[in-house]
């Protein structure tokens, strides 16, 4: 009896510990950000572009649009492939080709990011000899494709047969079934999927390194290099001077700040029309 | 003597290997209820699931032989399963609304897969959505909110919003699958008193595995056993005076 209630209180106790060890580093990272870069966090900080080396003060105005500009673009190129083969997987989940599809998901939701970023390079920089921001949207697209896929194949399996038959049975052709009826039903969870891996993907430097490139003016254009968040907090982060160390930091605090937007977009996207859904 | 709406001839359906139905044949007459009954895994739903070419939905799912309705082969090269199933309706054993859908949309959701040539004009959509749940003795109960959510119905409720979707088409023959077997009794006795009600404008086949319930609501029972149909008569006949030992054996109940 004693023997049973000791092991009971020391195991609980273990299990608070890892609680407590898995949220101390988020802490951290958090207290630690903005210590440092609170005081970086200005107006200027967001209406101003970079000055030169050196000098104090400007901002990443350019950064941050850069960065919604590139999730746009990654949004536009990789959710409509990610979401319709999702679709494809949960309808033909026996086919042959969806079980190769499925495989080949896993394996690019697997690969470094740098070499996606590698190969959007070969691909869309190195044949026209110029960085845009295209290929870097296109190259964090790519990213999301395989996240999108899973969750959406996820949140359509969930749907009820019955749900399927009741449409075939109206009069439905199979595409309008799967699109209007079952789709439909788990859009709520594809949204969230959709929105969770733009989250993802918003932080990624790698696949942005030789495709967006970066600025360090102002540059809303497609095809010219464009500034992000995180090759902006990469290049003040490793920088000598202070002032930009401590932008690099208010940087982070901006991008966790944009993920945490993203996520609970995610979260509101999640909640279904009329109360709960059936089951 | 009621004109035969639909029939079918010589029907076997298959699950992949499974022979479901055997060699089926039965006609369904105009503005008549057909039940049929059977023991669990007798093939009565499969046989329903022929009428309307939903049978073939099923992965292994498989169809030899005559289905006729108004005298045309359902099974013709030429035919267009989606076409059957805009005139022969469907109502399943769980009721299925649409969750994203409103009352109101669940409805008219038949309309809207219409091809654009025989939808109705947009105007219309609003009676056809009120004599349907009408028919399906629904209207009171909703005509306030027809706008909420169709999840928020009672299962009752639910399933007489599908049979009030299957209607919202005119379609001309009704098929029910076992629509009561997730009803409590008092839902179970208002879809009763409907499938009784609804013979005056269409023709119903309804599958139960309660006897007191085909010998309630329908003009016509088959009985069916191990994917053979092994007797199809007026009801009153089928319980009192069947032909055949085993429909006598079943339904007084000495096995199933």
């Amino acid at each position: 009896m004693m023997r049973r209630k000791i092991a009971n209180v020391v195991m609980l106790a273990l299990m608070w510990l890892a609680a407590a060890i898995v949220l101390l580093p988020l802490f951290a990272i958090l207290a630690r950000l903005v210590m440092q870069g609170w005081s970086s966090l200005n107006l200027d900080f967001f209406t101003k572009e970079p000055l030169s080396p050196g000098s104090t003060g400007g901002g990443m105005a350019n950064s941050i649009v850069g960065s919604l500009i590139l999730l746009f673009i990654a949004s536009l190129s990789g959710l409509p492939v990610g979401i319709g083969a999702g679709i494809y997987l949960a309808e033909h989940r026996t086919a042959p080709v969806a079980k190769l599809v499925r495989f080949l998901a896993d394996v690019l939701n697997g690969l470094p990011s740098i070499v996606i970023g590698i190969f959007a390079w070969e691909m869309l920089v190195k044949p026209v000899h110029h960085f845009s921001a295209l290929s870097g949207g296109i190259a964090l697209g790519v990213m999301m494709i395989p996240l999108t896929a899973r969750t959406t194949e996820e949140m359509i399996r969930t749907v009820p047969t019955s749900l399927r038959e009741a449409a075939l049975a109206l009069g439905y052709t199979n595409w309008r079934t799967s699109l209007a009826i079952v789709a439909r039903t788990a859009l709520p969870g594809i949204v969230t999927g959709a929105l969770v891996a733009l989250a993802r993907v918003a932080g990624e430097t790698a696949p942005l390194l030789f495709t967006a490139l970066g600025n360090n003016f102002w540059s809303v254009s497609p095809t010219q290099p464009i500034d992000a968040l995180p090759l902006r907090l990469f290049l003040y982060a490793t920088s000598p001077y202070d002032d930009w160390n401590r932008q690099a930091w208010a940087a982070s605090i901006v991008l966790i700040a944009l993920v945490l937007l993203i996520s609970i977009a995610a979260r509101i996207a999640a909640r279904p029309r009329f109360g709960k859904a059936v089951d | 003597m009621a004109n035969v709406v639909l029939s079918a001839t010589g029907l076997n359906a298959y699950f992949g290997a499974v022979h479901a139905v055997r060699d089926a044949s039965i006609e369904f007459r105009e503005r008549e209820v057909t039940a049929i009954i059977g023991p669990s895994g007798c093939g009565k739903s499969t046989l329903l699931r022929c009428l309307n070419r939903m049978h073939e939905t099923v992965p292994g799912g498989r169809v030899t032989g005559r289905v006729e309705f108004h005298g045309q082969d359902l099974y013709g090269p030429d035919v267009n399963p989606i076409e059957v199933r805009r005139h022969i309706g469907m109502v399943f054993q769980r009721p299925t609304p649409f969750p994203t859908l409103s009352i109101r949309d669940n409805v008219a959701a038949g309309l809207r897969a219409m091809r654009r040539a025989d939808r109705p004009p947009r105007a219309d959509v609003d009676r056809i959505v009120e004599r349907s749940l009408q028919d399906a003795a629904l209207w009171d109960e909703v005509k306030d909110r027809l706008r909420t959510g169709a999840i928020g119905l009672s299962g009752g409720q639910q399933q007489r919003l599908c049979i009030a979707r299957a209607l919202a088409t005119s379609p001309s023959v009704l098929l029910l699958d076992e629509p009561t077997a997730s009803l409590d009794p008092i839902s179970t006795q208002k879809v009763e008193e409907l499938v009784y009600d609804l013979r005056q404008h269409f023709t119903v086949v309804i599958v139960t595995h309660n006897m007191q319930q085909a010998a309630r609501v329908s003009d016509r029972t088959a009985f069916m056993l191990n994917g053979e149909l092994v007797e199809v008569a007026p009801t009153n006949k089928l319980f009192t005076t069947p032909s055949d030992p085993r429909t006598e054996a079943y339904v007084t109940g000495r096995f199933g």
